[in-house]
């Protein structure tokens, strides 16, 4: 009997070692990949534990053209078409980042009009990219009118760059010494009286997005970026700023004209997904005063353009660069060693070092979560990969 | 060849009152006048470690660059971001440079907490060889670079010691050539 | 009576030129109601390769409303769509999941290549990482030129294909 109790026992005790489920069973690996609505192309893997996140790890390069490579075969003017192509829709701020770069290695004076024209252009051009942002934010959450709206008043800022330089998105505006034409005629009051419209359209876009309950049930403490941790992770832009840290490249280091224009920093201290979604909504605000002042700042006549020789090279040395794009600050860094093609150039996006950010915010929050966190840290994969 | 070793710091300076004289400048109006402010930076970081060890190779406005050998940079650096108030980096990055057989790494410094610093970037360089690049990676001092070494090393091949990840990042899984960044690798047709 | 008439030797014979009445009578406007079907909801798959998709974005939005096409982006699976848009450069890295996702999709399928880059290469073709061409890898029925191409161009592209699948047989 006692045998057989035991024999009993132990078996019972084997069937419970074989059910016993270890760690490994409990967690799920998901592959958020290339082809997904809610990531664009880019890939990153998850392990998820029931509904929260315990692991991610990004897998860009899906879009990696190889540009820094490719500048040093081109010369300074060739290559600005195939350096706007990362941010498409902000091309005009990565080539004025370039330009400003080049201009200090090769001793190039920027006539004053040109620098007025330069800054409204990237002011236009951080409308458009940011209406753009909102849009795939909206579609994101599911909210589809958020997607029709914006994508509708981009396109009037489309079509005032694309009276000013010639294209939708791919301008090529910016060259090392200027702009390539000057504004054309009635330009100033078709602009100033986009800028009117558009600022009542900001307050419609606050009353359906911004004070719909859902989206800020949906964004309100979730993804929280403390000050600490934002700099120590080297965050930039409008991730910085919804952190409490004011932080602007137009403050901190005018170039340009901008140490004559008068502005605010916008920034938040709630350091969720929702600070995050409205600083650049506040930005976009602001960026409407920014454009009045310099088009009544603009001077009357001037030239646009120094005259460079056809192939503009400087004495060996070495230039660091960066502006604030509608991401965050964005640097070039370029080596030249006395020959019109540059010797190395790279290129620090906003996008790339805000990734940093991603597997430290997804760790520990809930699956649902995932595409308000990772759209609100504005990240672009085909900046990223340059 | 070496792009910033030979240029000086009058000459850069030159270069620097010409091209801002459409900005507000502090030395607008005399020919060669070193900033005070990035001089008393650097000569901060001289003074801690000796002239043997640091050398500066330029001093422009807001920014400074200095050049230090490749066992040094953890201390250099922690000193930098104790003492001066640079806390994050801006961007890593490596140039070759086959004629000297050496790999350049720059690491762009800046600061977000320190208000007087926001204007500043303060590139921290290091040469080494080029046919065993190692280096010890900054990553426990300023945790903002993981990204950009593991990019540097493959990229052009730099083994940083002490990073938890030396691996493939943006090139695709099945890349069998050498680092692309290298000078002798060359794209068709050119 | 019927029993009569129908019997064994001539049942096949009755049964091949019913057949050959039926295909004739139906066939043409059957697959013309098939083809009208198909062109008019053509959904694409959400993948997106590079930078031509922020034109693609532009398309969907209210001044160029594509989906008045029938061109709805279906946010769910794969297994539902039947058109890619190959939008912009594909690189070695993306090439065998664009290849991935082309099986995975159910016949029919038709294959747009958006874009200087998705032809040819187009500004990219001496990267060391860029596929010169989309058409190595997958089928492609329109090409749809531009570096990005307006979305004026890609609503023409696809009516190209319209016009083609009108012409198609169907099986």
């Amino acid at each position: 009997m006692d045998n057989l109790e035991q024999k009993f026992n132990e078996t019972i005790k084997m069937g419970l070692d074989i059910v016993k489920e270890t760690e490994e069973d409990r967690l799920m690996t998901l592959s958020v990949g290339p082809q997904h609505p809610g990531s664009g192309h880019f890939r990153f893997t998850i392990k998820v534990d029931g509904d929260y996140i315990v692991y991610c790890d990004p897998d860009p390069g899906y879009v990696h053209r190889g540009e820094e490579k490719m500048c040093e075969y081109r010369n300074f003017i060739q290559n600005i078409p195939h350096l706007e192509r990362p941010i498409i829709h902000d091309s005009t701020n990565i080539t004025y980042s370039y330009s400003l770069a080049v201009e200090e290695l090769a001793n190039i004076q920027v006539p004053l009009r040109g620098q007025y024209i330069r800054a409204l252009a990237s002011e236009l051009n951080r409308q458009v990219y940011t209406l753009y942002w909102l849009a795939i934010y909206g579609i994101f959450l599911g909210h589809s009118t958020m997607f029709m709206w914006p994508m509708g008043d981009r396109e009037l800022f489309i079509d005032l760059l694309e009276a000013l330089t010639g294209a939708r998105v791919t301008h090529a505006f910016n060259i090392p010494g200027g702009v390539r034409n000057d504004i054309p005629e009635g330009f100033r009051d078709r602009c100033l009286r986009q800028v009117e419209y558009f600022e009542k359209r900001l307050t419609e876009y606050e009353d359906i997005f911004y004070n719909n309950p859902l989206f800020r049930q949906r964004t309100e403490g979730v993804g929280i970026l403390t000050k600490d941790n934002a700099i120590k992770l080297g965050v930039t832009g409008s991730v910085l700023r919804a952190s409490g840290i004011p932080f602007d490249v137009r403050k901190a280091e005018p170039y340009d004209i901008y140490d004559q224009i008068d502005f605010k920093i916008q920034y938040m201290k709630t350091c969720d997904s929702f600070a995050r979604s409205t600083v650049p909504f506040l930005d976009m605000k602001e960026s409407c005063h920014i454009i009045r002042q310099l088009l009544d700042k603009m001077p009357k006549s001037g030239e646009v353009r120094a005259k460079l020789q056809p192939n503009p090279k400087g004495p060996p040395g070495e230039s660091y660069k960066r502006v604030e794009s509608g991401r965050g600050a964005l640097g070039y860094y370029i080596v030249s060693d006395g020959t019109p093609k540059p010797y190395r150039v790279k290129i620090s996006v906003g996008s790339f070092r805000n990734m940093l950010a991603l597997p430290f915010l997804l760790v520990g929050s809930k699956l649902a979560d995932m595409p308000s966190i990772y759209w609100s840290l504005n990240y672009w994969p085909v900046e990223a990969d340059r | 060849m070496s792009a910033g070793q030979s240029d000086t710091q009058s000459g850069s300076e030159q270069k620097k009152t010409d091209s801002d004289s459409t900005q507000t400048s502090v030395s607008k109006k005399t020919e060669i006048v070193v900033p005070k402010f990035e001089q008393d930076l650097v000569n901060k970081i001289v003074s801690g470690f000796g002239d043997k060890i640091v050398q500066v190779l330029h001093v422009r406005r807001g920014r400074t660059k200095i050049i230090v050998p490749p066992g040094q940079i953890v201390q250099i650096a922690t000193f930098v971001r104790d003492t001066l108030g640079f806390d994050h980096a801006e961007s890593v990055s490596g140039t070759d440079y086959p004629k000297d057989n050496q790999i350049e790494v720059i690491y762009h410094l800046g600061s977000y907490s320190v208000d007087d610093l926001s204007s500043q970037i303060l590139a921290l360089s290091t040469r080494i060889d080029r046919n065993d690049a190692r280096l010890p990676s900054l990553i426990n001092i300023f945790k903002s670079v993981e990204y950009h070494e593991r990019e540097t090393f493959e990229m052009l091949g730099v083994y940083f010691e002490g990073h938890p990840r030396n691996e493939r990042f943006l090139l695709p899984e099945d890349w069998a050539d050498i680092p692309p960044l290298r000078k002798e690798f060359r794209i068709k047709g050119r | 009576m019927i029993k009569d008439l129908v019997n064994p030797s001539n049942f096949n014979l009755l049964v091949g030129k019913l057949g050959d009445v039926l295909t004739r009578a139906l066939d043409q406007p059957l697959g013309y109601a098939i083809n009208w079907g198909r062109i008019w909801s053509l959904w694409p798959v959400h993948l997106e390769t590079a930078c031509c998709s922020v034109e693609f974005g532009a398309a969907s939005g209210p001044r160029y409303d594509v989906e008045r096409f029938g061109i709805i982006e279906a946010f769910g699976s794969l297994r539902q769509c039947d058109l890619i848009v190959v939008q912009g450069t594909v690189t070695r890295k993306m090439a065998p999941r664009l290849r991935m996702v082309y099986d995975q999709m159910p016949d029919p399928k038709y294959v747009i290549a958006m874009g200087a880059c998705a032809i040819t290469g187009g500004l990219y073709i001496d990267s060391y990482n860029v596929l010169p061409g989309v058409d190595g890898i997958i089928p492609v029925d329109v090409y749809v030129p531009g570096c990005p191409p307006r979305p004026e161009t890609l609503i023409q592209g696809t009516m190209l294909l319209q016009e083609k699948i009108k012409r198609s047989k169907i099986r």
